[in-house]
C-alpha cells in the first residue's frame, strides 16, 4: 500500500473529456491559472481525428523546475470520460489521485492506492442551471473551481483570468465565476483532508510567454515580411495559416481598410505550392504552411522551384505518416522527405525549431534565407510545438533589422549596362542574379524553366550546361551554412553524447539533468538546420559513441549526418520514438541505459567465443 | 522545326505602334515546334494583338505548363518574363504571380492535355477565383510531345492517326469555364487571326478571368482525314456566333454597322468590343442560354466560335479580397513589418 502522494510544484495532472464538450475552455483556465501563479506548466493536447464524441486528453505537466517535456504516468486524473475509464485508471501514479463525477454510482472500479475524489457535477449543474448547453459546459468550469481549491490556486488569479478572456462577453464573466466558485465551495465544505499536491506561488516563470508554435510562425511569416500564403487545411498545420489571417488583418491592414497581404485557401497542395511559386517568382514573400501528406503532394513543384531558383517558405507541422496515418499524432518523420523533396538531385535547407520562441525566429529567418539563396527553405516543427502552448522566451524583433531580399537586379542596376544571366555565377558563390517581371523596358527578361538552359537562361539539352548549373547548385547550398542557425551544444567532457533537433528538446534536458544527477553525464548537441554545420560533423568525430535521439522509425536525421559527413555508421547508435505520443525524458534515459549495457555486454561475448 | 533564321536588323520602314515598336520587337525565339502547326499560328496572333495594342512586353508576364503549348511562349515576347512551369499546373503558378503584382498583364499558355486532362482541377478553380488573366488552351485534341495519345478534348468516336476511336466524352473547356464562373469566355480557331486577334485583345482589356479555348490543329498527329480538330473539318463546321472587332479607349467609334446586327460591350478600362452578329438568337451575357446555345450547337457537329460569354463588370480576385493597390512586392519593410512595440503587446496577451 501506497502512502498519498505529497508534491508541490511538481505532478502531472491529466484529464479525460470528450471531444466537443467544451473542456478546451475551462482546461487552458486551470494551465494558465499555475502559470500566473508563477510555477511552469506544459500542457498538451491529446485528440482523436474527430470532431466529437471520441475521447480527448489534455495532459498538463507542473514543474517548478521548468521540465516542458511530457512524463509518462498521471499524478492526478480528472475522469471526465466513462468510456476510457479503464485506460485512464491505468496511468494513475501508485499513491495518486482520481476527481470524477459521483453524480452516479461507479460501475468501474479504482486503482488500488488511490484516493477517489468524488464531486457530484452533474448533479450540482443540473441545480444551477436550465440550459442544456450550459450544464455541460459548466461542468468544465466548475471542475475547475474544485481542482483549484484542492490544489491551492487563488481564486484571484481565476478571476483575473476569467475577466481577461471574456473582456468582450461580459454576461459570461459572472456566469463563469459563478460556476467556479460553486465549484470550490462544494471541494471546500465536502472534500476535507485536500490532496497531497499542491501549488505554491513561485516566480519560476520570468518574463516568459505561453505561445504554440503555430501561432508564433505565423508572426514570424508577418515580421518576416511575407505578404502572400497559400494553403490547403491539413491538421496539424492549419492552425499556423489561420494565425497568419488572424494577426495579419489586425498588423496588416490599412487605416482605409486596404490589405497588404493575400491568403487564398487552395483547391489542394499542389495549387497551393504553385501559387507560392508564382508569388515568389514575382517577388512577394510567400509561403505555405502543410504536413507530411501536403509535402508528398508538393513534390514536382518543389522540385522545379530548386532547378528553377525559385524562394518559397514551406512550414511542415509533422505528424505520423501516411494521408490516412495519425493526423493528430506527433512526429519527426518528412525530415528526408524534405531535406531531398522532387525528382533528381535536390538538397533544401532545413530550419528545425524546438519551440514557440524559434519557430517564431526561424520563420522570419527563412524569408531571407530563401531570398538569399534564391530556393524553398523549409521549417519542420511538429504537432508537439505546433498546437500546444509552451512557455517560452518572449518573441522579439530588432528594429534595425530590414528585410534582405538577396540578390535582385532592379531597374538602375539593369539600365546601368550589368551584364545579366540568369544563372551565371557572377560572385562565386553559386548564388545568381535575378530580375523581377515588369522591371525594365528592354532588359533583363529571361525564361523560367527547369534545367534545360545555359547561365543566360536559354535553352539547351547540353550536357556540359546541366552539369554545370548542377555543381553551381551545390556551392549554393553549402553557402547556406554562413546563414543558418548554429547547433546548441552542451558539452562536460564526456566521452559519449546524443544528438537531437526540434521537440524532443524539453524531454533531452531533463533527461540530460537525470544522467548527470546518476553521475554519468552526456555531452549534447541540438541540431537546428540541415545543412549541418561542421561543428556537428567534428561532434560526431569527437565522441565515442552518438545516440542519435528522433521521433521517427528509419532514424532520418542519422541519415543525414551520415550522408553529408560521410560518417562510419557504427558510431551513430539511432534511438527512435515513433507511437505517435511525444517523446518523455523516461523514455530517453531508459533507452540510452538500455544501450549503454548491452555495448558493455557485447565485448564480453566476443571473448568467450572462439 | 522551322528553319528561319531571324535578321537582326529590322527594315527601317516597318511600321511602329504608338511605343515607336515594330512587331519584330513583340516576337520570340524561333519556334522548335512542326512546320504549319497550328501554335505558331496562335503566338503569331499574341505578337500582333501586343503590337496592335501597344502594350510593353515587359510589362507583361507569360505562364505555361507542359506540352507543345506550353512551349510556345519562348516563340513570342521575348521582352517578358516567361515561366514554364508544371503540366496541368500553371494556372497555380499564374494566380500567385498576379497575387504579388495586380499591376501586370498575366498571358497563361496551356494546351488540352494539360488543361483538360492532367491540369482540369486547376483549370476548373483559376476560373472559379477571378484571376486577372487571359488564359488561351491551343486545342488540338492530342498529346504532341508524346507522339499522338488522345487528349480529354477529343471528340467521342474520334479516330487517331492509326484508325485508334476515342470511346471517352469529350470535355468542352469553353463550356466548363463558363460553368466555373470564368467572366469572359471565346472560342476561335488558329487559322481565323481575324477573329483571333480581336479576341486577345479583348480579354487582355478585361478584368477578371478571361480563357479562349483555341482549336489548334496538330499537322503531326492529328490533321487526318477522321480527326474533327484537323484544318479541314474545323473549317467546314466552324459556327461562329460573332465576329469581334475592338475599338481601344483612345479611338472613336468609325465603323458603323446596320442596327440590331451588332452589339457594343463596354469593358471596365473604357474600349469597346463591338461583336458582329453572326447567329441573331446568341447573347453572350446571358450565362445560361450562352451553355444552352452552346451545346445545341455542338450536339449538330458545329465548332461553335466567337465571344461566348462576357460580364464585363465583374470584380476580379484582388477587388473581392480588398487587396492594397500597390503591388505587394513592391511593399516597404516599414509597411510590411509591426515592429518590436507591437510585438510586446503579443508577447503581453500570452502571459
Amino acid at each position: 500500500m501506497h502512502g498519498r502522494l505529497e508534491r508541490t510544484n511538481d505532478f502531472v495532472v491529466k484529464f479525460a473529456n470528450v471531444n466537443g464538450s467544451g473542456s478546451a475552455s475551462a482546461n487552458q483556465l486551470f494551465a494558465k491559472a499555475i502559470l500566473r501563479m508563477g510555477v511552469p506548466v506544459s500542457p498538451r493536447n491529446i485528440f482523436p481525428s474527430n470532431i466529437q464524441g471520441l475521447p480527448t486528453w489534455y495532459e498538463v505537466r507542473v514543474s517548478e523546475a521548468g521540465y516542458l517535456g511530457a512524463r509518462s504516468g498521471v499524478d492526478l486524473m480528472v475522469a471526465m470520460n466513462p468510456e476510457t475509464w479503464s485506460q485512464d485508471m491505468a496511468s494513475v501514479e501508485p499513491g495518486g489521485y482520481v476527481l470524477y463525477d459521483s453524480t452516479r454510482a461507479r460501475t468501474h472500479g479504482l486503482p488500488t492506492g488511490c484516493q477517489a475524489l468524488g464531486v457530484p457535477l452533474t448533479a450540482l449543474c443540473s441545480e444551477a442551471y436550465s440550459d442544456a448547453r450550459q450544464r455541460q459546459l459548466f461542468k468544465n468550469t466548475m471542475y475547475v473551481g474544485v481542482l483549484a481549491q484542492l490544489l491551492g490556486i487563488e481564486f484571484a488569479v481565476l478571476e483575473t483570468l476569467v475577466r481577461d478572456q471574456f473582456k468582450r462577453k461580459a454576461p459570461l464573466i459572472n456566469a463563469n465565476l459563478d460556476a467556479l466558485s460553486r465549484g470550490w465551495a462544494y471541494a471546500e465544505a465536502h472534500l476535507e483532508g485536500g490532496i497531497g499536491l499542491q501549488i505554491q506561488r513561485r516566480d519560476a516563470c520570468g518574463d516568459r510567454i505561453f505561445i504554440d508554435g503555430n501561432t508564433a510562425a505565423a508572426l514570424g511569416a508577418i515580421y518576416g515580411g511575407a505578404t502572400f500564403s497559400a494553403w490547403y487545411p491539413i491538421t496539424p498545420s492549419s492552425s499556423l495559416a489561420e494565425a497568419y489571417m488572424h494577426y495579419a488583418e489586425r498588423l496588416r491592414v490599412d487605416p482605409d481598410g486596404q490589405r497588404k497581404y493575400v491568403v487564398v485557401q487552395a483547391e489542394d497542395e499542389l495549387a497551393a505550392i504553385g501559387m507560392v511559386v508564382g508569388a515568389a517568382w514575382n517577388g512577394a514573400r510567400a509561403f505555405t504552411a502543410t504536413s507530411g501528406p501536403g509535402i508528398s503532394l508538393m513534390q514536382e513543384f518543389l522540385g522545379l522551384a530548386y532547378f528553377a531558383e525559385i524562394p518559397a517558405v514551406i512550414f511542415d507541422v509533422q505528424r505520423g505518416g501516411p494521408s490516412t496515418g495519425m493526423p493528430t499524432r506527433t512526429q519527426q518523420s518528412d525530415v528526408l522527405a524534405c531535406a531531398h523533396a522532387g525528382h533528381g538531385d535536390t538538397r533544401h535547407p532545413l530550419l528545425l525549431p524546438s519551440d514557440p520562441r524559434e519557430c517564431f525566429d526561424f520563420s522570419a529567418l527563412a524569408f531571407d534565407l530563401a531570398d538569399r539563396l534564391q530556393t524553398p527553405v523549409f521549417v519542420l516543427s511538429d504537432l508537439d510545438i505546433g498546437m500546444n502552448e509552451r512557455l517560452c522566451d518572449p518573441l522579439d524583433w530588432d528594429d534595425a533589422r530590414t528585410l534582405d531580399r538577396g540578390k535582385v537586379l532592379d531597374f538602375d542596376a539593369l539600365d546601368s549596362g550589368a551584364a545579366f544571366g540568369r544563372y551565371l555565377d557572377v560572385d562565386g558563390d553559386g548564388i545568381p542574379y535575378r530580375t523581377l517581371p515588369g522591371t525594365h523596358p528592354e532588359r533583363g527578361a529571361f525564361f523560367t524553366r527547369g534545367t534545360t538552359k545555359d547561365a543566360y537562361a536559354r535553352y539547351s539539352e547540353a550536357g556540359d550546361d546541366y552539369v554545370a548549373n548542377m555543381e553551381r547548385l551545390l556551392r549554393k547550398y553549402e553557402r547556406a551554412l554562413r546563414w543558418l542557425p548554429e547547433p546548441v551544444l552542451h558539452e562536460c567532457g564526456a566521452s559519449d553524447a546524443v544528438i537531437f533537433f526540434g521537440s524532443t528538446a524539453p524531454a533531452m534536458h531533463e533527461a540530460l539533468d537525470m544522467f548527470a544527477d546518476a553521475g554519468a553525464a552526456l555531452d549534447a548537441l541540438r541540431v537546428r538546420s540541415v545543412p549541418f554545420h561542421p561543428k556537428v560533423g567534428a561532434f560526431c568525430e569527437s565522441h565515442r559513441l552518438v545516440f542519435v535521439v528522433e521521433q521517427n522509425r528509419d532514424g532520418q536525421l542519422r541519415s543525414l549526418l551520415i550522408e553529408q559527413f560521410d560518417l562510419d555508421p557504427k558510431r551513430l547508435v539511432s534511438l527512435c520514438h515513433y507511437d505517435g505520443t511525444p517523446i518523455t525524458a523516461r523514455f530517453i534515459v531508459n533507452a540510452i541505459s538500455h544501450q549503454m549495457d548491452e555495448r558493455k555486454v557485447v565485448p564480453l561475448r566476443k571473448q568467450v567465443e572462439p | 522545326m522551322t528553319y528561319i533564321r531571324k535578321p537582326k536588323i529590322q527594315h527601317p520602314r516597318l511600321s511602329r505602334n504608338a511605343l515607336g515598336l515594330t512587331r519584330r520587337d513583340y516576337e520570340g525565339a524561333v519556334s522548335t515546334l512542326c512546320a504549319g502547326c497550328g501554335h505558331d499560328s496562335i503566338s503569331a496572333a499574341i505578337i500582333e494583338a501586343c503590337y496592335e495594342m501597344s502594350l510593353p512586353a515587359h510589362r507583361i508576364a507569360k505562364l505555361s505548363g507542359i506540352g507543345c503549348s506550353s512551349k510556345t511562349p519562348t516563340y513570342f515576347l521575348s521582352r517578358s518574363h516567361g515561366f514554364n512551369s508544371v503540366h496541368g499546373r500553371m494556372p497555380a503558378v499564374l494566380t500567385g504571380a498576379y497575387m504579388a503584382n495586380r499591376d501586370l498583364v498575366y498571358i497563361g499558355v496551356s494546351g488540352d492535355g494539360d488543361s483538360a486532362s492532367i491540369g482540369l482541377g486547376q483549370f476548373a478553380h483559376a476560373m472559379r477565383r477571378g484571376v486577372n488573366m487571359t488564359y488561351i488552351v491551343e486545342n488540338n485534341g492530342v498529346y504532341g510531345l508524346t507522339k499522338g495519345q488522345f487528349s480529354a478534348t477529343a471528340d467521342y468516336g474520334a479516330k487517331n492517326k492509326r484508325g485508334v476511336q476515342n470511346f471517352d466524352e469529350a470535355i468542352d473547356l469553353a463550356t466548363l469555364a463558363i460553368q466555373m464562373g470564368a467572366t469572359f469566355v471565346a472560342r476561335s480557331f488558329s487559322g481565323d487571326k481575324a477573329q483571333l486577334v480581336p479576341l486577345i485583345q479583348a480579354a487582355i482589356h478585361h478584368r477578371g478571368a478571361a480563357f479562349i479555348d483555341v482549336v489548334s490543329p496538330c499537322v503531326t498527329f492529328n490533321n487526318h482525314r477522321e480527326s474533327t480538330k484537323g484544318f479541314d473539318y474545323v473549317r467546314a463546321h466552324n459556327a461562329a456566333v460573332n465576329r469581334p472587332d475592338l475599338i481601344p479607349v483612345r479611338e472613336e467609334v468609325r465603323v458603323s454597322y446596320p442596327e440590331g446586327a451588332t452589339e457594343t460591350v463596354e469593358l471596365h478600362d473604357g474600349s469597346l468590343l463591338q461583336l458582329t452578329k453572326c447567329a441573331a438568337d446568341y447573347n453572350p451575357r446571358d450565362r445560361t442560354r450562352a451553355i444552352n446555345a452552346i451545346q445545341e450547337r455542338q450536339r449538330l457537329n458545329q465548332v461553335v466560335t466567337g465571344l461566348l460569354y462576357i460580364d464585363p463588370d465583374a470584380p476580379d480576385l484582388h477587388d473581392e479580397m480588398g487587396t492594397v493597390s500597390c503591388p505587394l512586392n513592391q511593399l516597404s519593410d516599414a509597411e510590411l513589418i509591426p515592429g518590436r512595440a507591437q510585438l510586446e503587446v503579443i508577447n503581453q496577451a500570452h502571459r
